[in-house]
């Protein structure tokens, strides 16, 4: 049935996910974590696309994986990152930090489990896709502002990256 | 005429206070001094303009400026009131205080601080007169603390010497006592009266003809707390003997015709209370008449020239006190009066003798000096004479009157008369004493104070104590001594002539006058709408029968036995004179032997019943061990001190566990970041901040 | 069967908390730096998820703006820690902790 098969698809990708998001955390070397996050934002893409968002996923694919995680790569292979020395880790960290995550976790499954009947389902096909001209519609008109404040924004971190990196000569 | 700006009289000296308080420092001395006296010239002038156009105005004028208090239940302005008695009050202050003022600028010429004590003098007239203006019992309360205020800073004025700074705390403090019953009778009449105003206390009091004793014998002895121990009388006087230590001209003003006045100004301003309470009148004539008297009996062995005035002046402010308990009000007023000319006469005169022998103080080392000085001479007798009451001059006149209207009160009666008679005499023999050791016989000055000024004729030391203590004022040994300067002897003169003529206006009936003083004060003392009189009230309260509310018909007064009283009060001055001229001209030897032979009673009176030493011990001492041991030790350093430290050691015990937290450390900013999110996410779970709607809009 | 939008969002919760872990143990700063990353995304799994309930676009607009931001967020950082790496010659996240009281 078609759709039975949102359901594999999300589960095959969502596993992908939590695979590489584990990857990430499990790997000694930066360059390991990084391509699994490649992994795991390319997943994510696939499940944009499931739940109607064709721009959205594009645009993760070319801005985050494309761009952000090759940025990413080259600041690793620029600084030479070799593997993770077994330094002392921080107490407060695994004291405080651990419980706090697991309790995070829990929580939050809990809530969103308890309230999966009122949620509903997610239905692609009728006016549940969301094109680009519906996006763009909204971003160009109604958030012209935001729009333009974020591209000065973009303007502001290249100055700052810029002069941050650069070598005092 | 379109207000009379009684606001401007107090506050031209405030001005002058603050011209010369901030700036004096840095001006010449000549400008301090203008200064000084245009700002006390000018409230005389205003006071005379008033005094002009008094009959014009419709009595008593107040002069509303704002409010002070404004609650529903009670209110208190800024005003002034202007009657008889303010008006009599403001001429005796302005008056003397700026004749006052003219005489500092020559005494204290060469001082240190020339700015200071003119600042502080004119501070003075501002508090005093806003004491005497006052329209109600708050600002009079705000007069009356701040003249005890510069009476402090006056008397500390040199004070890099240690017994006058003392001497200014013993005054502050003492009078502190007394302002403490002058408060609890403020908070007493706005419970039982609910105003402060003067004339609507009066007219409450007028209203209601069966109110006395109780709730107003109450206000009435708190507020001779108050006026005892600004007046300097039994048991509040002690400070103003130590007093002396401030400049004569400081002792001329405040300690003799102005501040210590207040007291007797505030019982009679407050008469209609006084009336309705006959034991706390009761009070005020007995103390009075044992001040006179006590204060009278250690004025007569005392070798400080001043110390012998304070006396005379604690002595004097007793017959005020004593007439104010027979309801002589207008009376005490009069020797108010007169008593301002001439102590302040006589203090001055003191401070020209002194700056005349160099600083010397002890008449024991004076003599003879009536040769040298003869216009100090002649201005100190007529004060002397004054001041013993012979007549005609001003201190016979209202002297005579309070011991007249003292033997006929029911409130004093021919035992408390025995005692002002007696006081009369021991002060006319005490008033010559000095007279005598001052201005006759021979010089006993020893050779420094004889050398002219800033000269120490060492060659000549041995030869002048050779012959200071045998020849009756060698001209070549005492060529030192000099007169004052006129702006010294100018007010003198002026004094002299007031002390002479200014009792002539209330010359009684019984000697041909027509008693123009009290008929003037009389609608302060006696007005319609000022309730029945004394003599009515304890009249009534005697026989049971109801207060009166009107006046009685003028009192037939008895001019026989008036005249007979006046002859005795006048024989015991001559009595007093005789003796003195027996003891210190025609027999000098006589004293020291009469000393000897009483020694305890003598060293007794010397030392003022030692009441200061037994005070220390009473008072002064539990309280500094109470303050040392128990406030300071026990409280201050145990309790605010520990609780200080607990706190301390709480916060910086904190401190350095939170300071843990900012280890440098990012995975642990991390860590505590994880739990803060989630705690703040389990919060809002369980509703705290905001509201999770659990099912679908 | 349609899959339940509470999938996504318990999905995105258990990624977000995997990015959190990761943050508290790795101790290279770039590492923990792309756990910040991967906690972003999560977070934009969310509101796609959510917008599609809603059937709202401001969701989405909201995730462009999160990527937008997020991108320029990586740059400055990244090039701070660069010039961390030159002052300390170290990548350890440990070691970086002058601002110690």
């Amino acid at each position: 049935m078609a759709f039975g098969m949102y359901l594999v698809i999300f589960f095959i990708f969502g596993a992908l996910c939590i695979a590489g998001a584990l990857n990430l955390l499990l790997q000694r070397h930066p360059i390991n974590s990084a391509l699994s996050l490649i992994v795991v934002m390319t997943s994510l893409a696939v499940l944009y696309l499931l739940l109607g968002a064709e721009f959205l996923a594009a645009a993760q694919i070319i801005v985050y994986s494309g761009a952000v995680m090759v940025l990413f790569t080259f600041v690793i292979m620029l600084l030479n990152a070799g593997e993770e020395e077994r330094t002392r880790g921080s107490r407060a960290a695994y004291l405080v930090g651990f419980p706090g995550v697991a309790a995070l976790l829990g929580i939050l499954t809990y809530i969103f489990l308890s309230v999966r009947a009122p949620l509903g389902n997610a239905q692609l096909g009728g006016g549940t896709l969301v094109t680009t001209s519906d996006l763009s519609r909204v971003l160009f008109r109604d958030l012209l502002l935001p729009f333009e404040v974020t591209s000065v924004l973009i303007l502001v971190a290249i100055l700052g990256a810029v002069a941050l990196a650069r070598k005092d000569s | 005429m379109n207000g009379l700006h009684l606001w401007l009289i107090p506050i031209l000296p405030l001005a002058g206070f603050l011209l010369n308080g901030l700036l004096g420092h840095r001006l010449p001395k000549a400008l301090v001094s203008t200064n000084a006296l245009l700002f006390t010239a000018a409230p005389f002038l205003l006071v005379l303009h008033v005094y002009t156009s008094f009959s014009a105005l419709s009595l008593p004028y107040i002069e509303r400026h704002s409010a002070w208090i404004a609650t529903s239940a009670f209110h208190a302005d800024f005003a002034f009131a202007l009657d008889q008695l303010t008006l009599v009050m403001l001429l005796i202050v302005t008056g003397v205080g700026f004749l006052i003022h003219v005489y500092s600028v020559g005494y204290m010429a060469h001082e240190e601080g020339y700015w200071r004590f003119f600042a502080y003098l004119n501070l003075f007239m501002f508090f005093m007169l806003t004491l005497v203006l006052a329209e109600n019992f708050l600002l009079m309360f705000v007069g009356w603390e701040g003249v005890g205020l510069a009476s402090y800073l006056l008397i500390g004025f040199y004070f890099k010497k240690h017994s006058a700074v003392r001497a200014g705390i013993k005054a502050f403090v003492v009078n502190r006592i007394g302002d403490f019953g002058f408060l609890l009778a403020m908070f007493l009449l706005i419970i039982h009266f609910g105003t402060l105003s003067f004339s609507e206390v009066t007219s409450q009091i007028a209203q209601h003809p069966d109110w006395h004793g109780g709730v107003l014998t109450a206000i009435a002895l708190l507020l001779v707390l108050g006026a005892t121990g600004k007046s300097a009388q039994i048991p509040l006087y002690i400070w103003l003997p130590d007093a002396m230590e401030g400049p004569t001209p400081v002792s001329a003003l405040i300690h003799a015709a102005t501040m210590v006045t207040a007291g007797v100004y505030m019982v009679v301003r407050t008469h209609a209370l006084f009336d309705r309470a006959p034991l706390a009148l009761t009070v005020v004539a007995v103390i009075g008449a044992a001040t006179a008297f006590f204060a009278a009996t250690v004025g007569i062995v005392q070798t400080d020239i001043k110390r012998v005035l304070a006396y005379s002046t604690i002595s004097q402010l007793g017959y005020m006190f004593l007439a104010c308990g027979a309801a002589a009000y207008s009376a005490a007023i009069f020797h108010l009066l007169t008593h301002a000319f001439f102590k302040a006469l006589l203090f001055l005169a003191a401070g020209s003798v002194i700056h005349a022998v160099g600083g010397e103080q002890d008449m024991r080392l004076m003599g003879g000096l009536r040769r040298y000085i003869p216009v100090t001479f002649w201005t100190m007798t007529m004060a002397v004479f004054a001041i013993s009451g012979f007549p005609p001059f001003a201190g016979f006149f209202s002297k005579d009157e309070i011991l007249a209207e003292v033997f006929r009160s029911p409130n004093g009666g021919p035992l408390l008369w025995t005692v002002g008679v007696v006081t009369a005499a021991i002060t006319s023999f005490y008033m010559f004493r000095l007279w005598y050791l001052t201005f006759f016989g021979r010089l006993r000055l020893p050779s420094e104070a004889a050398a002219p000024h800033g000269a120490p004729p060492a060659a000549l030391d041995d030869q002048l104590v050779a012959t200071a203590h045998s020849i009756d004022g060698h001209p070549a040994q005492a060529h030192g001594i000099h007169e004052s300067p006129w702006s010294m002897l100018l007010p003198l003169v002026l004094l002299a002539f007031l002390s002479f003529t200014g009792g002539w206006i209330g010359i009684p009936h019984a000697l041909g006058g027509s008693d123009r003083f009290a008929h003037f004060l009389d609608p302060v003392t006696h007005g319609t709408g000022v309730p029945a009189s004394f003599e009515q009230v304890s009249i009534a309260m005697r026989t049971g029968a109801p207060i009166p509310t009107t006046e009685p018909p003028t009192k037939p007064e008895d001019p026989q036995t008036e005249r007979v009283l006046t002859g005795c009060s006048v024989l015991a001055a001559l009595l007093g004179w005789l003796l003195a001229d027996t003891l210190y001209r025609r027999k000098p030897q006589l004293p020291a032997r009469m000393a000897a032979s009483s020694r305890m009673l003598y060293g007794l009176v010397l030392n003022k019943y030692w009441i200061d030493e037994v005070y220390a011990f009473l008072v002064v001492k539990p309280i500094l061990v109470i303050s040392r041991y128990i406030l300071w030790g026990g409280f201050d350093r145990g309790v605010v001190g520990g609780g200080n430290r607990v706190l301390a050691g709480a916060a910086q015990g904190a401190g350095s566990v939170l300071r843990r937290i900012q280890s440098g450390n990012i995975r642990s900013y991390a860590g505590w970041l994880a739990i803060g999110a989630a705690a703040i996410l389990l919060l809002s779970f369980f509703g705290f901040g905001t509201h999770i709607h659990m099912g679908v809009r | 069967m349609f899959v339940p939008i509470a999938y996504y969002l318990v999905l995105s919760a258990i990624l977000f908390t995997i990015g959190v872990a990761a943050f508290l143990i790795k101790r290279n700063i770039i590492t923990v730096f792309m756990s910040i990353e991967l906690m972003l995304n999560a977070v934009n799994l969310t509101f796609v998820a959510f917008a599609h309930q809603w059937h709202q676009v401001s969701g989405q607009i909201f995730v462009f703006f999160v990527m937008v931001v997020a991108a320029a967020e990586a740059a400055v950082g990244l090039a701070i820690i660069i010039a961390i790496f030159r002052a300390r010659s170290t990548l350890n996240v440990d070691q970086v902790n002058l601002m110690k009281l």
